[in-house]
C-alpha cells in the first residue's frame, strides 16, 4: 500500500520516462528493415527513422562496426546518467548496484591489460563507461589481489565483496577469472539481498531476474570450466547462492562432470539447445529468457525493476545491431535472423 | 525502516501498558465510576462534534484529491516527455481527482450551514440537539473518508492511464471508464452526507 501511494512522490517521474524509452526500443518491424540492408550506410539510415535519430550523423564515412557499437553504448549510458542524477533514495542506490557489475568488468578489464603488458592509455578507453570510479587508472600498479584490496578498492563500493579473493596468489590469467568470479558472486548476493530488504513489488520482481542470473552464471561456469584445472570444490566457492538452484541444484552442478550431467536442470531451457551450428546454442535460450523475464517487469508499476529491464534490455538490443551489422559488413548473411527478438 | 517500526511498536505498547495500568488503579480503589464515557460524551458540546465534522469534511476530501493529482501529475510528467500527445487528454484524470475535493467543499458548505445557535433548558430538546451534533460529525467523517479513498484511487488508475496512454492510445479510453467507476465511490459518500 505505502509502494502504491508514495512511491509517485520521488519516482513517479522517472519511471514515466524509463517507460518513454522503453516504447523506443525496437520492434520486429523495425528488426526487418535491418535485416534487409546492404550496407552499414543503409542501416545508419533505418536506424535515423526510428528513437536513435541521428546519433550515427556525425561519424564519417566509412561506417564501421565498431563505430556503432561505440557510439550505442554512449546512447546507453546518457540515459542511464540522466536517470541516475535525478534519482532520490532509494533508487539511487538501487542504480548504483547495477553499475557495480560494471565496475568489476572494468577491474578484471585492466588487470587483464596490465598482464599482458598493455599500456594504461590503451585500457581506459575500453573500460564500460557506467562502471568508472576514481580509482580506476591506479588499478595498474598492484602485482598481488592484497595490494590491490588495500590500495586502490578499499574505497570503492566494492570493498567487501573483495573478502573472499585476498590471497596470496600472484595475479595471472587464471586466477584473474576466479576473482572477476568471486566478485561477482558476493555482488548478486548483495544486490539480492538488497532487493529483499526492500520489499513490495520490486522485490518480486528483482529477486526472480537476479535468481535466473545467479542460475544462468552457475550453468556458465560449470559447462566453462570442464577442460580447466578448476577442481569441483573450487568452481562451488563460484556459484551465486541466491538462485533457485540453490542448495540442491548447485550440489549437483559441483558433482557435474559434463554437459549431459548438467541438463538435468532447467529441462525446458536446454530442449532444443544443440551444439551444433543451425541451432541456437544454450546461450541464446539464457538471453531469450532473460529478455521474457525482463518483458515482464514492465508490466508492474510503482517499482524500481523496471530500471533494471530496460537497461538489460536496451543492452540486448546494442548486442542485437551490432550482431546485425557484422553480418552486413562481412557480407555473411545466412544467420543473421539469430538475433534476439524482443517484442513478439 | 526497521528502527521506524520499532519506535512504533514500542510507543503503542507503553500507551496500552499505561491505560491498562490507569484502568486497574481505578477498578481497585473502587473508583470506577469516574471512569465515565457518559460524562465525557456529554461534556463535548454539540457545535463541537458539528464543527469537527465540518474539518473532516474538507480536509480528508482534499488530502484525497492531493494525493491523486500528485500521483496523476506525476506521470503525465513522466511519460509526457516521449509521448507529448498525452498531455492535454490526460487532463481529464486530474478533472476527476479535483472533483472530489469539490465534493468535500460542497459537503462543508452544507455542514456549517445547518449549524444554528440554540439556548433551551428542556431537555428533549438537548438531546435533539445533541442528535444533531452526531449526525453532522458523521456526515462530514462519511464524505471526509469517501472522498479520502476514492482521491487516492483515482489518482492510482489515472497514473496507470497516462503511462498505458503513452505506449498504446486506444487504452486511454477504456481505462477513463475504470477511473468513472472509482469517482462513482466519491459521489456515494456524497449522497449519504446529504441524506444526514
Amino acid at each position: 500500500m505505502k509502494d502504491d501511494l508514495f512511491f509517485n512522490i520521488d519516482h513517479g517521474y522517472l519511471e514515466g520516462l524509463c517507460r518513454g524509452f522503453k516504447s523506443g526500443i525496437l520492434k520486429a518491424p523495425d528488426y526487418h528493415n535491418l535485416v534487409q540492408c546492404e550496407t552499414l550506410e543503409d542501416l545508419r539510415l533505418h536506424l535515423h527513422s526510428t528513437d536513435y535519430g541521428s546519433f550515427l550523423a556525425n561519424e564519417a564515412s566509412p561506417l564501421t562496426v565498431n563505430v556503432i557499437d561505440d557510439r550505442l553504448r554512449d546512447k546507453l549510458v546518457q540515459e542511464f546518467q540522466h536517470l541516475r542524477n535525478a534519482s532520490y533514495e532509494p533508487l539511487s542506490t538501487f542504480l548504483d548496484y547495477i553499475t557495480y557489475a560494471y565496475m568489476i568488468d572494468n577491474i578484471v578489464l585492466l588487470i587483464t591489460g596490465t598482464l599482458h603488458q598493455r599500456a594504461i592509455g590503451d585500457l581506459l578507453p575500453r573500460c564500460h563507461p557506467l562502471g568508472t570510479f576514481e580509482q580506476l587508472g591506479a588499478i595498474t600498479i598492484a602485482d598481488t589481489p592484497a595490494q590491490l584490496y588495500s590500495a586502490v578498492l578499499v574505497d570503492t563500493p566494492l570493498a567487501p565483496y573483495f573478502i573472499d579473493c585476498i590471497s596470496e596468489h600472484d595475479l595471472d590469467e587464471m586466477n584473474v577469472e576466479i576473482i572477476r568470479s568471486t566478485l561477482y558472486k558476493a555482488y548478486l548476493d548483495d544486490f539480492f539481498k538488497f532487493c529483499k530488504d526492500l520489499g513490495g513489488v520490486t522485490a518480486d520482481v528483482m529477486c526472480e531476474i537476479l535468481a535466473f542470473e545467479a542460475d544462468r552464471r552457475a550453468f556458465m561456469i560449470t559447462i566453462n570450466s570442464f577442460d580447466t584445472g578448476l577442481t569441483q570444490d573450487e568452481r562451488a566457492k563460484l556459484y551465486p547462492t541466491c538462485g533457485h538452484l540453490h542448495p540442491d541444484g548447485l550440489a549437483e552442478l559441483r558433482r557435474a562432470d559434463s554437459y549431459e550431467a548438467v541438463k538435468e536442470e532447467y529441462k525446458l531451457l536446454f530442449e532444443g539447445a544443440g551444439s551444433s551450428t543451425g541451432d541456437k546454442t544454450i546461450e541464446d535460450k539464457f538471453f531469450e529468457h532473460e529478455v521474457k523475464l525482463n518483458m515482464n517487469a514492465f508490466l508492474r508499476q510503482f517499482h524500481f525493476g523496471i530500471f533494471y529491464a530496460y537497461l538489460k534490455l536496451k543492452e540486448q538490443e546494442n548486442r542485437n545491431i551490432i550482431w546485425i551489422a557484422e553480418c552486413i559488413a562481412q557480407r555473411h548473411r545466412s544467420r543473421i535472423d539469430n538475433y534476439i527478438p524482443i517484442f513478439p | 525502516m526497521v528502527s521506524q517500526s520499532n519506535i512504533c511498536l514500542t510507543l503503542f505498547s507503553a500507551a496500552i501498558a499505561l491505560f491498562i495500568y490507569v484502568g486497574l488503579t481505578y477498578m481497585l480503589t473502587n473508583q470506577g465510576y469516574r471512569f465515565d464515557v457518559g460524562w465525557f460524551l456529554m461534556a463535548i458540546s454539540p457545535y463541537q462534534w458539528a464543527l469537527t465534522g465540518v474539518a473532516l469534511a474538507i480536509s480528508l476530501s482534499v488530502s484525497g484529491a492531493a494525493l491523486g493529482i500528485f500521483a496523476t501529475g506525476v506521470s503525465i510528467l513522466g511519460g509526457g516527455v516521449k509521448a507529448p500527445r498525452i498531455r492535454t487528454k490526460n487532463l481529464i484524470s486530474i478533472i476527476m481527482c479535483e472533483a472530489v475535493a469539490i465534493y468535500g467543499l460542497i459537503m462543508g458548505i452544507v455542514i456549517s450551514n445547518s449549524i444554528a445557535n440554540y439556548s433551551t433548558n428542556d431537555p428533549t430538546l438537548i438531546a435533539h440537539k445533541y442528535r444533531a451534533g452526531y449526525k453532522l460529525f458523521g456526515a462530514g467523517l462519511t464524505v471526509g473518508l469517501c472522498n479520502l479513498f476514492c482521491g487516492v484511487c483515482v489518482g492510482l488508475v489515472g497514473s496507470s492511464a497516462a503511462l498505458a496512454d503513452a505506449q498504446n492510445s486506444s487504452l486511454f479510453v477504456r481505462i477513463l471508464i475504470i477511473e468513472i467507476f472509482g469517482s462513482a465511490i466519491g459521489l456515494f459518500g456524497l449522497i449519504v452526507s446529504i441524506l444526514q
